[in-house]
């Protein structure tokens, strides 16, 4: 059975303990003022939520561009703050310093442990734009606006020329950026990839 | 006299000789007389056998004499990269890892959470998107299991082109064994329901990089765990206090720490950690992603880099196997750098995905041995030669001389111990 059958049928079978529990719920149990419909033989105890008040946590960005916010920046507006909120740690133009640069890398036919970067390993551009909003700047992470974190993704891709010095970054322009080494990967055990 | 029965070269002996010789076979063959030993000793009736003790404390601590087993640190003062603290094999024994000495990898500092303000929210391709408290999650129905975490990264020294010197705790420190216990995930994925197209869920979280991975649907309905207890006790914040996911028997990184929200999505996040860091770049320059599996393993922690032989006669060598496919089949030890090879004792119970202690006597003549163990899980996966790991997998170009380093991840090839005539035990390629 496939792990989709398996979901689908897990799926199924909640839908009916669910019907179930609506004819209970219609007997007056208490659960109905609780505004909770879960399964009866669930402890129920997750509080509903809106996506509307996770909005604030959810962060995740996926390769296809979904979850990316409105915004937009460019390469030039991208190097100023560059300067100001990065270089302290990647160095002058990204070229490193106490952290990775964030500009070049050798082929990785140079051996196993060639040190991965955007330039040659990244297989996706939407990686780069995710990982900044959420973890940097180190000392204040996701203090950045949109627009700083899309000026930033590119400049950063701009400097290892993977798009043009003037090609801005938005939610639309992100996702299209075919990252150099997108086609270099191998699933290690492809019979567990969904 | 009966002598013990050898089974390989340089002095393995059957792994269950002991059992069936008994007490006074082992006397036999140091060379001793019970009556001798005890005589000879002259014992003394120590000055702190005779006053009143201790204070017992409220959180014990380990005995004074036990103050050099610790972790060892990569960054002890904390500087703006990540932080490794390694458990110490060679001083520890059982299965069970204390949880003071649970391996850490803290990328930017263990978060100060407030258990009380804590949220667990899981939403995305879900029916109803629900949040849970710690309060709430500690009313449900928990399970506990034995499971190692094990880093991506542990034993990558091991792809250096020439053995690195370094302790066992150098080499292997990056894994350790619990038990946890906490709400299996598919418990709560029951109630907030999934929706059909919902193939992966990705884990965030507390800690101020919001750390994220994308776990297979199917990982997080079978035996992925939001664990809330390690060894009986809240889990230590190093290991993601107030609570973490445990997905058994999978990369470490992926169990993520202070977990704080899970999304159902239909297709992986590729975030910084999977699509960069716990890949591994392959001869030809192709790269394995989503490796997940830690796969079978063992090595010798008694003797290994790190401890001393005080001189010929009896040893039990001993170690630890596991493998993220489920239990144990086999270890095999050989102490003449894998010409031959004998079979090893397990430690009952052999349990899925979590430690297996390993023993086997050995009877060391003096001369120089080299001491290596191969691991076989139920599947019948067998922990590859160094040779067939090096063919499929590569090794560096150049040798590695930073302890530190990670020229690899998802090592799992045998480590060789060389014992010389002075009892030093040294890292080699066998």
């Amino acid at each position: 059975m496939s792990t989709r059958e398996t979901v689908q049928r897990r799926d199924d079978a909640r839908v009916r303990r669910c019907l179930v529990a609506l004819v209970v719920l219609a007997a007056g149990s208490v659960m109905l003022a609780q505004g909770q419909v879960g399964t009866p033989a669930a402890p129920n105890l997750g509080k509903p939520v809106s996506e509307a008040e996770i909005a604030a946590w959810d962060i995740s960005i996926l390769p296809d561009g979904t979850g990316l916010p409105p915004g937009s920046g460019t390469p030039e507006q991208g190097a100023k703050i560059f300067v100001a909120k990065c270089a302290l740690c990647h160095g002058p133009e990204a070229k490193g310093g106490v952290a990775a640069a964030l500009i070049g890398g050798r082929p990785l036919t140079d051996g196993i442990d060639t040190p991965k970067t955007i330039a040659n390993f990244w297989p996706y551009a939407t990686t780069l734009f995710d990982f900044t909003r959420r973890a940097m700047p180190w000392q204040a992470p996701r203090t950045l606006t949109d627009d700083e974190v899309y000026a930033l993704t590119a400049y950063i891709l701009s400097l290892n020329k993977i798009i043009g010095p003037a090609d801005a970054m938005n939610a639309q322009t992100l996702p299209k950026v075919r990252m150099p080494n997108r086609d270099g990967f191998i699933p290690r055990f492809p019979e567990r990839i969904p | 006299m009966k002598d013990l029965e050898v089974v390989a070269a340089n002095g393995l002996l059957h792994r269950r000789a002991f059992l069936s010789g008994g007490a006074a076979l082992a006397a036999a063959f140091t060379g001793y007389r019970l009556s001798d030993t005890l005589a000879a000793q002259g014992l003394a009736d120590e000055p702190w056998s005779r006053k009143q003790g201790m204070l017992v404390q409220e959180y014990g601590t380990p005995s004074p004499y036990e103050k050099h087993v610790v972790r060892t640190l990569s960054n002890p003062k904390g500087d703006t990269r990540t932080q490794h603290g390694r458990t110490p094999h060679h001083l520890l024994h059982g299965t069970i890892t204390p949880n003071a000495l649970h391996f850490v990898i803290s990328h930017s500092g263990n978060p100060d959470i407030d258990p009380a303000q804590h949220r667990l929210v899981i939403h995305g391709l879900v029916r109803r998107p629900l949040v849970f408290t710690l309060d709430t999650l500690a009313r449900y129905p928990m399970v506990s299991r034995m499971a190692f975490v094990e880093c991506g990264g542990n034993s990558g020294l091991l792809f250096s082109s020439e053995p690195l010197q370094g302790s066992i705790q150098a080499i292997h420190g990056l894994v350790s064994c619990s038990e946890w216990t906490g709400v299996l995930l598919s418990t709560l994925l029951e109630e907030t329901g999934i929706d059909p197209r919902a193939k992966w869920v990705i884990a965030e979280g507390a800690d101020s990089l919001a750390l994220s991975r994308s776990v297979p649907i199917a990982k997080a309905l079978d035996d992925a765990m939001v664990a809330l207890y390690q060894n009986g006790e809240r889990i230590m914040p190093g290991n993601g206090y107030p609570m973490r996911l445990l997905l058994p028997g999978w990369e470490g990184n992926m169990n993520v720490k202070y977990l704080r929200r899970l999304k159902l999505v239909d297709q992986p996040g590729m975030s910084y950690y999977e699509a960069r860091t716990y890949t591994a770049i392959l001869p030809g320059g192709k790269a394995y992603q989503f490796y997940f599996l830690q796969e079978v393993k063992s090595f010798i922690t008694h003797p290994s880099p790190g401890l001393r032989l005080s001189g010929p006669g009896f040893y039990e060598i001993s170690g630890i196997a596991y493998s993220g496919n489920g239990r144990i089949a086999k270890v095999m030890v050989s102490a003449d750098a894998g010409r031959t090879w004998a079979q090893a004792a397990l430690q009952e119970p052999v349990l899925p995905k979590a430690f297996t202690r390993f023993r086997i006597p050995w009877r060391w003549e003096g001369g120089p041995v080299v001491l290596q163990s191969r691991a076989w899980d139920e599947g019948g996966n067998a922990q590859p030669t160094r040779a067939e790991l090096v063919a499929r997998r590569g090794q560096t170009p150049k040798p590695v001389t930073n302890p530190l380093a990670f020229p690899g991840t998802h090592f799992n090839g045998p480590s060789s111990w060389a014992v010389d005539s002075s009892g030093e035990v040294r890292h080699v390629y066998a």
